[in-house]
């Protein structure tokens, strides 16, 4: 296990620094003029233009001069200094502030997803081909079907606006009702899909031999499910869910725009729409991070969770 | 196997404390904005508020109400003082500023003229990369402060004569200097905004400090709100409303939502999405105002098929701009036919003449007559939401003319300068433009000078350029304006440019709020906003 882990994060550290440079060779090779992409649609003064010059290194022209603003780039990282935004804001600020509320909204959507979502999935396991079971695979294909794109202004439109059922959008330092419907819109889709992996999980080891055997043994039916049938059932959930909170961390782009809500996403969106190029790179770096950690986390839980599975 | 049993019940119960955890965090108040003593409006994340490096309209909403002005603009749009006790000049070079004695800033200082060339000199220091700096060339010395290392930190042209007056010498004359000075880099700053002389302390931006109606309330909370408060030793027109809430918004249909939701008070600009169905979601609380925006289509002289003026108002007569107002843009922005803004001092109606009305016939025997090309491209950025005009206008100029036409599509604007620069063939491309004083001099100068900062199309004409110059040097207003219309005139002629358009403020706000005006910059009128009983 341990020389498992221990490949596992020399693993991460190439695949940190292939995908930054990724990142970053494609925030900025995109750029025609990257001073004049700064300044928008007003002109650049000659003063404007020296100075940005000299702040970004960008006098340093070519591949030579893009290597050399990575390794700057990637040698400030090292240091865990994420740099400057082109406003003048420092990175690790910015997430500083983000992150508390991307996980409070990815929290409150992973809940939403085990509460409803597996218990619901149980439920259909058990009563196959019901009414249930049947109304259930309509709504989650429907959920799956609709984009949040969609999904999102509809329920705040709907919920939000005409019902006035919770705040439309949740603004600076939401309080947990202003984030629930935000966290329900996000969960819905993991919500869907882990209802129908549970469904089918259940349904598939009610059919297993050890079911049969229980039940000759004289056990209630609810000791055999609750006990061993859900136990059994749960592992390609939690991988599932595992998963999806290193996706829910790196924030809602959309969710968290509809709803306006300062997070992790939010901030990313505005990066890529005002072009602020070392504020998409330091953001999508830590990202990387996130996702490399969860995914490892996840391996390394289907271990525990599952004794016959070893790595080596 | 009871440690394993542990292990794997350990997501469920987890799941449900987190979030019960996060349950308890919460339940304190409800969202912001119900307190009604508070006015929310809605602003993007600003990128700077200091005044000489503000020149977004969500900055400048901020500073407008931390801040006075030495001059604003009254409702024919020329420059009355508020800050300012007096602007005179003999000769339009030597221009002597007194401001109002009473002035003092949120700390407690006394406002004096010092501060102001100070602030000035801060802004025209090529060093400090401010965005206004180029506002300061007129100021005689300016020269001096540009390059990698100035000659000099100070403009040779700023002189203090005592505590409330200086002198600001010009390089050359200029009747709109006054005019100038209701723009945000001219604002003054505080002795406690600088660490030492000409630099500024990294926290002002933070907090800023002015000497206007409003003043801070805590810092800048940055995504998420800037809070003002009354300032009550304010010695000019005071507030209505005691607390001001610039809520951050990153999209417009999000802070739309809470519009008609009562939950955010004032929307300065309805997302395009809703512009159809604003006027009956908000009923009489969905408004309109004059706004300085100007749309048109410029044509780059390198380029033989559209260099031809007869090919270019074929171009303008085969267009439908009152229909494209109409249809696409559901009358949130006015047909142009001039080439000023018809809220400037000085516009006329229809400056470019038949050249401008709608007349497929003529502009089809005209282009013919002229010999215009057989394709028409029209260039467009793709990130500013000008792909439905652009694709009617083509479509127009398909029927009307009777020849191929096609929109193409840059990335950003960036791009499509950038060809331009190079000579890339880009056919016609969108260009806009919003003035950031109200003279006629701030479009014709950069738009159509030869040496116009925004002339990216190189249009050049001598006789232009110099009525413009005699306009700008010349002894009254009256007469500077007499020479920017007979320059106006000579665009008529050459129509080196189409105009299209002119914007509006389209704006909406809640219930909650009455008073609602909105200046020619976009910005709401903090004084003027009432809170509705």
């Amino acid at each position: 296990m341990f020389r498992y882990i221990l490949r596992r994060l020399l693993q991460m550290v190439l695949a940190f620094f292939g995908t930054t440079l990724i990142v970053y060779a494609l925030t900025f090779a995109g750029q025609g003029d990257p001073i004049q992409a700064l300044a928008g649609e007003r002109p650049v003064t000659p003063a404007q233009r020296a100075y940005l010059t000299e702040k970004y290194n960008l006098d340093q022209t070519g591949v030579g001069g893009f290597f050399y603003r990575y390794f700057d780039y990637v040698k400030d990282l090292l240091q865990g200094n994420l740099g400057e935004s082109l406003t003048g804001r420092s990175i690790g600020d910015i997430l500083q502030q983000a992150w508390p509320v991307t996980v409070r909204l990815a929290l409150i959507a992973l809940a939403v997803a085990i509460i409803f979502g597996v218990t619901a999935g149980v439920l259909a396991g058990i009563r196959r081909a019901s009414i249930f079971d049947n109304s259930t695979l309509v709504l989650t294909l429907l959920v799956l079907g609709i984009p949040t794109i969609v999904l999102a202004p509809l329920a705040q439109y709907f919920l939000g606006v005409k019902w006035q059922l919770f705040p439309p959008t949740a603004g600076s330092d939401p309080t947990f009702y202003a984030l629930l419907l935000p966290g329900i819109v996000l969960g819905s889709l993991s919500l869907a899909t882990a209802l129908r992996l549970t469904r089918a999980s259940v349904a598939e080891n009610l059919r297993a031999d050890y079911v049969r055997t229980a039940r000759s043994k004289g056990l209630v039916k609810r000791r055999i499910v609750i006990v061993h049938v859900l136990r059994n059932s749960l592992i390609p959930v939690v991988t599932f869910l595992g998963v999806e909170l290193g996706n829910l961390m790196s924030g809602a782009i959309i969710t968290e725009g509809v709803f306006n809500i300062p997070g992790v996403g939010f901030n990313l969106f505005r990066g890529i729409r005002t072009e602020d190029g070392p504020l998409v790179v330091g953001i999508v770096s830590v990202l990387v991070v996130v996702y490399l950690v969860s995914n490892l986390v996840v391996d390394v839980l289907y271990a525990v969770l599952d004794p016959r599975i070893r790595y080596e | 196997m009871r440690v394993r049993r542990l292990a794997a019940w350990t997501a469920l119960p987890l799941a449900v404390t987190l979030g019960l955890a996060a349950c308890g965090s919460g339940g304190d108040g409800g969202s912001g904005g119900s307190d009604s003593s508070v006015v929310s409006i809605q602003i993007a994340e600003p990128k700077h508020l200091v005044p000489t490096n503000t020149t977004e309209t969500s900055g400048s909403q901020v500073i407008a109400g931390l801040f006075s002005p030495l001059v604003d603009y009254d409702a024919q749009n020329k420059p009355y003082e508020v800050a300012a006790q007096s602007i005179t000049s003999s000769d339009n070079k030597v221009w002597t500023i007194k401001i109002k004695d009473g002035f003092t800033f949120h700390n407690g200082e006394k406002v004096t003229s010092q501060n102001y060339i100070n602030a000035w000199n801060y802004g025209a220091y090529a060093p400090n990369g401010q965005d206004t700096n180029p506002f300061f060339e007129k100021i005689s010395g300016y020269a001096d402060l540009q390059g990698k290392t100035p000659k000099a930190k100070e403009m040779s042209g700023l002189k203090k004569v005592d505590d409330l007056t200086f002198t600001a010498t010009l390089s050359e004359p200029y009747i709109d200097f006054k005019t100038t000075l209701g723009y945000n880099a001219f604002f003054p700053m505080p002795d406690a905004a600088f660490s030492a002389p000409g630099v500024l302390k990294d926290s002002y931006e933070q907090a800023p400090i002015g000497q206007g109606p409003f003043k801070m309330k805590g810092t800048w909370q940055h995504d998420s709100k800037i809070d003002v408060e009354r300032y009550d030793a304010f010695p000019g027109e005071k507030p209505k409303v005691k607390n001001i809430e610039f809520r951050i918004y990153q999209q417009l249909t999000a802070a739309y939502a809470d519009v008609l939701a009562d939950n955010l008070d004032v929307l300065p600009t309805i997302p395009t999405e809703s512009l159809s169905t604003a006027p009956s979601d908000l009923g009489d609380r969905y408004k309109t105002s004059p706004m300085s925006s100007f749309q048109f289509l410029a044509f780059p002289t390198f380029d033989k098929d559209y260099s031809k003026p007869d090919v270019r108002k074929a171009i303008s007569m085969a267009i439908d701009r009152d229909e494209i107002t109409k249809s696409v843009f559901k009358g949130s922005q006015t047909s142009a036919r001039s080439f000023v803004s018809p809220v400037l001092p000085g516009y006329r109606e229809d400056t470019a003449g038949e050249a401008a009305q709608f007349n497929p016939t003529e502009a089809k025997k005209l282009y013919q007559a002229a010999g215009g090309p057989s394709k028409i491209v029209i260039s467009y950025n793709g990130d500013g939401g000008h792909k439905d005009w652009v694709d009617a206008t083509v479509n127009q100029l398909k029927t009307n003319l009777g020849v191929d036409a096609v929109g193409s599509v840059e990335p950003k604007f960036a791009d499509l300068l950038t060809k331009v620069e190079k000579k890339t063939p880009v056919g016609a491309f969108r260009m806009g433009w919003v003035m950031d004083y109200p003279t006629m001099e701030d479009y014709l100068g950069p738009l159509y000078s030869t040496n116009g900062s925004s002339n990216y199309y190189g249009y050049s004409n001598p006789e232009f350029d110099k009525l413009v110059k005699e306009g700008s040097a010349a002894k009254t207003q009256d007469e500077a304006i007499a020479k920017y219309q007979q320059a106006e005139d000579i665009l008529a002629k050459d129509m080196p440019v189409i105009p299209l358009r002119f914007g509006e403020n389209v704006f909406g706000h809640s219930s909650k709020v009455k008073n609602v005006e909105m200046d020619l910059f976009q910005r709401v009128n903090l004084v003027k906003i009432e809170a509705a009983s």
